[in-house]
């Protein structure tokens, strides 16, 4: 895009710096609208898996929802506890809602469209998403509230738990594509088995991919794994004290969460912007479809579980992140470095 | 131009965080300030070209170590007052460790200056690898000339970990525990049962 706004005249600085304002600004709103329509296509699952008919008074089919939704909660009242740290309290979901844009920058769309294709792409998402944290944390806290912090407390220990299994599997997938950076992840996928784009029909690598799904449903805190918002224990968990636009911050930070994971699902065991066989008529769809195909299956999936799973219970939810996951992904590592010195290395 | 504009903009963010961190009364505030300051010497590494270390810097600390910090701190139950008052009987003791941390820096600069310690060449430029990212340097030098003291530094952390295990577990008597096992093998035979109780009458079980 550089060249582009180069060729109209600019120098080298002010076109590079246009570019990327306009690569940022490409990605955040069509990641809002993106939000805004997945928001109604979960409400439309759940709806079809409990035999109801979902939203579908506002618009054609109840498209324009999530529009209703958004204008009704920006009319809204802005409501601070008296005993809230203010501050803090007013910062929490905008830390949560910026991180969750944040991660975007480094995912591939396309062979070359990506913002920022830096060297340590996967570790830039690891660091991201250790941020997310924060916001539901300084939320519980300065709510000055009972089950806010109760709240906060479950999700610091559910995503360090869940960090930690998500680092030793994202290894793996490194070490067979020789890379952090996260198109080079993609490349390294071409035809990996057979004809087939994708490190998922690796068999070494596919356990990894099972288990990368349910940490990321437990990372982002969706159902089953929900118990920061459990609401039949904690009210609505961090979120209790909170309205207006400040809750739907939170309630866009963490659907734009969700679609991260599904697109690093796709981007790191399904082939990216790959299309799933090797075959050239299919490379005729431009890959960002491919892309956005893949991140719309996982989503499915996301709230097929959703709708299906019942809740763990808090020690379960500990006992599967540090006594399942954590050593069988420690000792997965250890038999894909193994295999990878055996056969790619050498002796 | 915008390195420079950016170094200042990190630099003095740190500083000032730093800064924000001994001087706010709230510990919470403290833990936070820490954490913009642990976010800006990320910043910091990224402009020195240390892309890999200023990534390691936000997973580590901030992700993890920082959380753990705000964990704890948010749990305390502080009276104000009694902090402050401790602030005269301990100044001599602050100062003295202030002191002696200020005379490291001057001697480590000094030696640095005289060229006595093998860091890098001392004109303030990084070294340079040639031809090699980041990662690929790192892993090369850490497990290759340092692979032992690499070695040995993971052993001594293996060591401390199972040692505040050991410290800390204690069996208590009289808890039961979770069996994961039989709660699978639960079946709905054993659990339920249907009754019809005349009115009036109740189940016994």
């Amino acid at each position: 895009m550089t060249e582009f706004f180069q060729s109209i005249g600019m120098t080298y600085d002010w076109a590079w710096f246009t570019a990327t304002i306009a690569g940022i600004l490409l990605i955040a709103l069509p990641l809002m609208l993106a939000v805004a329509m997945i928001i109604y296509v979960d409400r439309k699952v759940w709806a079809a898996m409990a035999l109801r008919r979902g939203p579908n008074v506002v618009g054609p089919w109840g498209l324009l929802q999530s529009f209703a939704d958004g204008l009704k909660v920006f009319l809204q009242e802005t409501i601070i506890p008296s005993a809230a740290n203010k501050g803090l309290f007013l910062i929490a979901p905008i830390i949560t809602f910026t991180v969750a844009l944040l991660a975007w920058a480094v995912i591939p769309f396309n062979s070359g469209a990506i913002l920022a294709d830096i060297n340590v792409g996967l570790l830039y998402i690891l660091a991201i998403s250790s941020l997310g944290v924060y916001g539901v944390v300084i939320a519980g806290w300065s709510s000055n509230s009972k089950y806010p912090f109760f709240s906060a407390m479950r999700a610091s220990a559910q995503m360090i738990s869940y960090e930690v299994s998500i680092g030793f599997i994202l290894i793996c997938v490194v070490l067979w594509a020789g890379s952090f950076n996260l198109r080079d992840i993609v490349e390294a996928q071409r035809s990996h088995v057979g004809p087939i784009n994708g490190f998922v029909a690796n068999p070494l690598l596919f356990p990894m991919w099972v288990m990368f799904l349910i940490s990321g449903m437990a990372e982002t805190a969706r159902a089953p794994f929900d118990l920061t918002e459990a609401e039949s224990e904690l009210v609505a968990g961090y979120q209790t004290e909170y309205s207006s636009m400040s809750f739907a911050l939170y309630w866009l930070g963490e659907y734009a969460n969700v679609l991260l994971m599904c697109a690093l699902n796709a981007v790191l065991f399904w082939g990216g912007y790959l299309p799933p066989l090797d075959w050239a008529p299919l490379y005729l769809v431009p890959g960002w479809l491919w892309l956005f195909g893949k991140i719309f299956f996982f989503f499915f999936i996301f709230s097929w579980v959703k709708a299906t799973v019942p809740r763990y219970r808090y020690d379960q939810l500990m006992r599967l992140g540090w006594k399942v996951f954590l050593p069988v992904s420690l000792g997965f590592v250890v038999l894909v470095s193994g295999y990878l010195m055996l056969t790619r290395y050498g002796a | 131009m915008i390195q420079v504009l950016s170094f200042y903009l990190f630099a003095s963010i740190m500083l000032a965080a730093g800064a924000f961190t001994i001087l706010a009364r709230n510990p919470v505030h403290s833990v936070l300030w820490l954490i913009v300051a642990f976010f800006n010497a990320a910043g910091l590494m990224v402009l020195a070209g240390a892309e890999f270390i200023a990534m390691l810097l936000v997973i580590v600390y901030v992700g993890a170590v920082a959380v753990l910090f705000l964990f704890v701190v948010m749990m305390l139950d502080i009276d104000f007052a009694e902090l402050r008052a401790g602030f005269i009987k301990n100044f001599p003791l602050g100062l003295a460790v202030a002191l002696v941390l200020l005379a490291e820096v001057v001697l480590g600069m000094g030696a640095y200056q005289a060229g006595s310690l093998k860091l890098g060449t001392p004109d303030g430029t990084a070294a340079a690898v040639v031809g090699a990212s980041n990662i690929k340097s790192i892993g090369a030098l850490l497990y290759g000339k340092y692979l032992f003291l690499f070695e040995a530094s993971g052993i001594i952390l293996l060591v401390a970990m199972v040692g505040a295990i050991v410290l800390t577990h204690r069996q208590r008597g009289g808890v039961r525990g979770q069996n994961i096992a039989d709660q699978v093998a639960r079946r709905p035979e054993e659990a339920v049962i249907n009754m019809q109780p005349e009115v009036g009458q109740g189940v016994k079980l």
